[in-house]
């Protein structure tokens, strides 16, 4: 075990962790940021999915230990008041379902219009089908991507 | 309308607290407070995060507080279906108030109060629509008599609306919140009059998921975000099919740091300790050998014993009408196909787990306290008793929502786990089962083949039908008495079943899941062969059911019609052309299940030689839409799950061991993998049906009737991806 000093949504909190605990057990059993979910725990599914320094990232497969200069943000920090762009879009279009994927899929895909702004169909579905969603909300998710890129002009 | 004497009124204020519903509701620690170590929130029940203020009962679903705040409960499981919502809507209704003054809380699991708190068969809608709504509408009375009292005029003479009641004569009003505690006095209506639903405000309209700000924002919702001060967590090793513990070292696993005890049940090793990660890391290090007790059987065993069991001249008759060997001696032609599809894992997003506290007294265990997701609690409650040798009511159930579940969770083999588990270490222990453990874990789809053969006239007419379901763990793989049945003269529906250690669970529409694909697939080589249009073809079976129908029918030909009738108007079905000016090829699929009716085009297009899915039309008859949001994206995602199970599912054996793991060699479809999905409902004002599973069914047969009018190829098989010449869908 050891203390670790960790920049998470704007705050320095301090946890013990051994080193090689993804920052996704971390986050969920030392510091109760339960939004961050865990789906596969081999970075195939993007439940976990948090910004590290500003990127998607999935947290299932990145050890505390080497996170300990970034700046992270859950969805629990992704907005002050839950009105960020992305998810003021997956509320209008009424995306969630059992709504277990749901904060992976607004990392990425707020992580994907901080880079690009404008996005292509193509360019949404080739970052978010990186995240699955087993009820099958896919149609309403591209549908959200697009309104909350209108949103951020 | 009349009344009985004793009133079921229940005044739940106190002086200065709050309505007291069973379970704890807190709010969520906010985002941006963070200090170091543990802050973890209970869960979220409440839609609103409100807090109640004194509040009146009125009955089992809905109480009022004087501000004029509605709670509804919600009695059901939510696991996606969007019960949370569609049920409160229909007490919102009768109820006659502002949905934006509704605050919705799952119920725990309260069989006194709710009589069905099960997620399974889509059957939540069609149990409750009445009762929800005499629920909304007896408030309803008793409010609208505590204002003609109070204004000394007749109740007839009295309107609703937004939770505001009206005397349009001497145009007074007074809002429901002001009218409770004088309605809490009155003896309760037991014969009220429900509105017209014509006049329905709510009901047909389209709202939003209940929970979506709590899941929009992370907060804690579902089972496995569930947290108890001084709780351990737990996971297990358990064997392959077919295998039984024999020895187990667990001395490193016990000196690794965090761990608190290795214990082992029923063939199970299972880890407790105090984080996740460091349980995971021990259960690695356990030293297991484990021994054959059982077959051990792998798919080539399975396509052996399919074989088998359709030459078998063992299996039994589920149904028999008129003379089958006769048509077919007389038959001018005759079709015959055989259809397979695997074992499939449910996958739902979030993996098992179950949160037990059992307590003891100076006699053993005394009682439970679970909390997590399941479809079943009931069924989850009374295993638990058992395991415990403890009375039910020794026992309490706190539903959460579910990351899916897809029939995985109408198994209770997870929670009485945690059970026991607590009762082994003596201590609170959330379980969780890693992906791994949940693809390895069982409760399979049962793996099937089927043998269809049908006799045809000399003017193809289909007079001879025979269906054997060969299957793995699936007891009936028929459904004997669907379509076609009743519209065929000489039909022979049998089954034969082999008994396996993999075990087999229902999942998302339980056999219809395939046996649609099948059924409709073959169907399309029968109105091929018989060179007819495979939607007349669908439509004179029916008409023949109806005019001279054979043994029961157990379908409404008219609504079965209707739906068919919907899709090929709404598809331009067999005139539509693509940019090209070419025919798109289309396939055409319809099937009745869990009393919805649902029928489904599929387009294959060619691009650049390969054959891509570009479109399913739905048309869809569940009676009354609740709401229009939800019931849209069951169909859309049941079509989308039809899509990626049949092109890419597939869970294989061998040596009894499963050989796919996890999401990285188990394919799910994925967005850039989905075609476009047009969704139609009919629209015919009778009682509704569920939606959680209907829409998936006709789905593969929609895919591979379209693949087979681009290519001229069939697919047989599941997963279509393993078949030579469908590589190259997307």
């Amino acid at each position: 075990m050891a203390l670790y000093k960790l920049q998470i949504n704007g705050k320095t909190v301090q946890t013990e962790a051994d080193p090689d605990t993804p920052l996704l057990w971390v986050l969920r059993d030392n510091l109760g940021l339960v939004g961050t979910k865990y789906g596969c725990g081999i970075a195939m599914c993007g439940a976990c999915t948090v910004h590290v320094n500003g990127e998607a990232t999935r947290s299932c497969v990145l050890p505390v230990s080497s996170v300990t200069s970034a700046k992270i943000t859950t969805i629990e920090g992704l907005s002050k008041n839950g009105d960020h762009p992305v998810q003021q879009a997956w509320d209008e279009v009424d995306v969630p379902q059992c709504g277990y994927c749901q904060a992976g899929q607004i990392m990425t895909a707020a992580a994907l219009l901080k880079r690009t702004p404008k996005p292509t169909t193509e360019e949404i579905d080739a970052t978010m089908s990186g995240n699955i969603c087993r009820c099958g909300t896919y149609h309403r998710i591209r549908e959200a991507v697009k309104i909350a890129s209108a949103k951020t002009k | 309308m009349t009344s009985t004497r004793r009133s079921f009124l229940k005044i739940a204020a106190s002086a200065g607290g709050g309505l007291v519903l069973g379970f704890n509701w807190f709010e969520p620690a906010a985002a941006d407070v963070l200090p170091a170590g543990r802050t973890i929130p209970a869960l979220v029940n409440s839609s609103s995060g409100s807090t109640a203020v004194a509040s009146v009962e009125f009955n089992s679903f809905l109480s009022i507080a004087p501000d004029g705040l509605v709670t509804i409960l919600s009695p059901n499981p939510e696991i996606g279906q969007g019960i949370k919502t569609a049920f409160p809507i229909v007490v919102a209704e009768e109820l006659d108030v502002d949905w934006n003054r509704v605050n919705v809380v799952q119920s725990a699991l309260d069989n006194k109060k709710f009589e069905r708190q099960l997620t399974g068969g889509s059957g939540a809608i069609k149990h409750s629509w009445t009762r929800l709504r005499k629920a909304g509408a007896t408030a309803r009375q008793l409010l609208m008599q505590a204002a003609a009292q109070r204004w000394n005029v007749p109740a007839s003479e009295l309107t609703t609306d937004k939770g505001v009641v009206f005397h349009k004569a001497s145009n007074r009003k007074l809002p429901y919140g002001e009218l409770v505690a004088d309605a809490a006095k009155l003896p309760v209506p037991t014969d009220v009059p429900l509105k017209d639903p014509k006049n329905f405000k709510l009901i047909g309209g389209t709202i939003k998921n209940v929970d979506n700000k709590n899941i929009l924002t992370g907060k804690p919702l579902f089972g496995i975000d569930f947290y108890r001060e001084g709780m351990l967590t737990g996971m297990i090793q358990r064997p392959a099919f077919g295998y039984k513990l024999k020895s187990v070292d667990a001395k490193a696993a016990k000196a690794m740091p965090g761990i608190v005890d290795v214990v082992t049940f029923k063939n199970n090793v299972a880890v407790v300790g105090k984080s996740t990660w460091q349980v995971k890391k021990a259960r690695e290090a356990l030293k297991i050998e484990w021994e054959k007790d059982g077959t051990l059987e792998s798919n080539t065993d399975h396509d052996r014993l399919f074989t088998d069991m359709l030459n078998s001249e063992k299996a039994t008759v589920r149904r028999k009408d008129g003379d089958v060997e006769a048509a077919f001696k007389s038959a001018a032609k005759v079709v015959k196909a055989e259809y397979q599809c695997p074992f499939l894992p449910h996958s739902p997003m979030e993996p098992m787990n179950f949160f037990a506290h059992v307590k003891f007294g100076p006699n053993g265990p005394e009682s439970c306290e679970l909390v997590g997701p399941t479809q079943t609690p009931d069924a989850a409650r009374n295993e638990t008793a058992k395991l415990l040798n403890i009375p039910v009511d020794k026992i309490t159930v706190d539903l959460t929502r579910m990351g899916g579940g897809f029939g995985r969770r109408l198994k209770a083999d997870y929670v009485v786990e945690a059970a026991e588990l607590s009762s082994l270490v003596k201590a609170p222990v959330k379980l969780i089962w890693t992906r791994e453990d949940d693809m390895t874990g069982g409760s399979y789809r049962p793996a099937v083949r089927y043998r269809f053969e049908a006799a045809l006239d000399a003017q193809g007419n289909m007079i001879g039908y025979k269906l054997r379901g060969a299957s793995i763990n699936a007891g009936n793989a028929t459904r004997e008495d669907n379509f076609p049945s009743g519209a065929v003269p000489n039909l022979l529906i049998d089954s034969a079943d082999h008994k396996s250690p993999i075990t087999t669970g229902a999942w998302r529409a339980p056999i219809t899941n395939f046996l649609a694909f099948a059924e409709q697939s073959f169907l399309d080589e029968v109105a091929t062969a018989a060179g007819k249009d495979p939607v007349q073809f669908r439509l004179d079976l029916l008409e023949k059911a109806k005019t001279s129908p054979t043994g029961a029918i157990k379908y409404d030909i008219d609504r079965m019609k209707a739906v068919i009738r919907l899709a090929a108007e709404k598809s331009n079905w067999g005139k539509k052309k693509g940019a090209d000016g070419k025919p798109v090829a289309q396939g055409f699929s319809v099937y009745f299940s869990h009393n919805s009716y649902v029928a489904q085009v599929g387009e294959v297009v060619m691009q650049k030689g390969k054959p891509v899915l570009q479109k399913i039309y739905a048309a869809a008859d569940c009676g009354i839409i609740i709401n229009q949001s939800g019931a849209r994206q069951q169909v859309t995602g049941g079509v989308v799950d039809g899509i990626g199970h049949a092109m890419y599912g597939n869970m294989t054996f061998k040596d009894g061991v499963p050989q796919q793991t996890n999401f990285n060699d188990y394919r799910l479809i994925r967005m850039n993998e989905v075609p476009d999905v047009e969704v139609h409902f009919v629209d015919n004002g009778i009682e509704p049906t569920g939606l959680g599973e209907p829409a998936l069914p006709p789905t593969g047969a929609a895919v591979s009737n379209a693949y087979f009018k681009a290519t001229g190829q069939r697919l047989r098989n599941q997963p279509f991806i393993n078949q030579e010449g469908f590589k190259g869908v997307s």
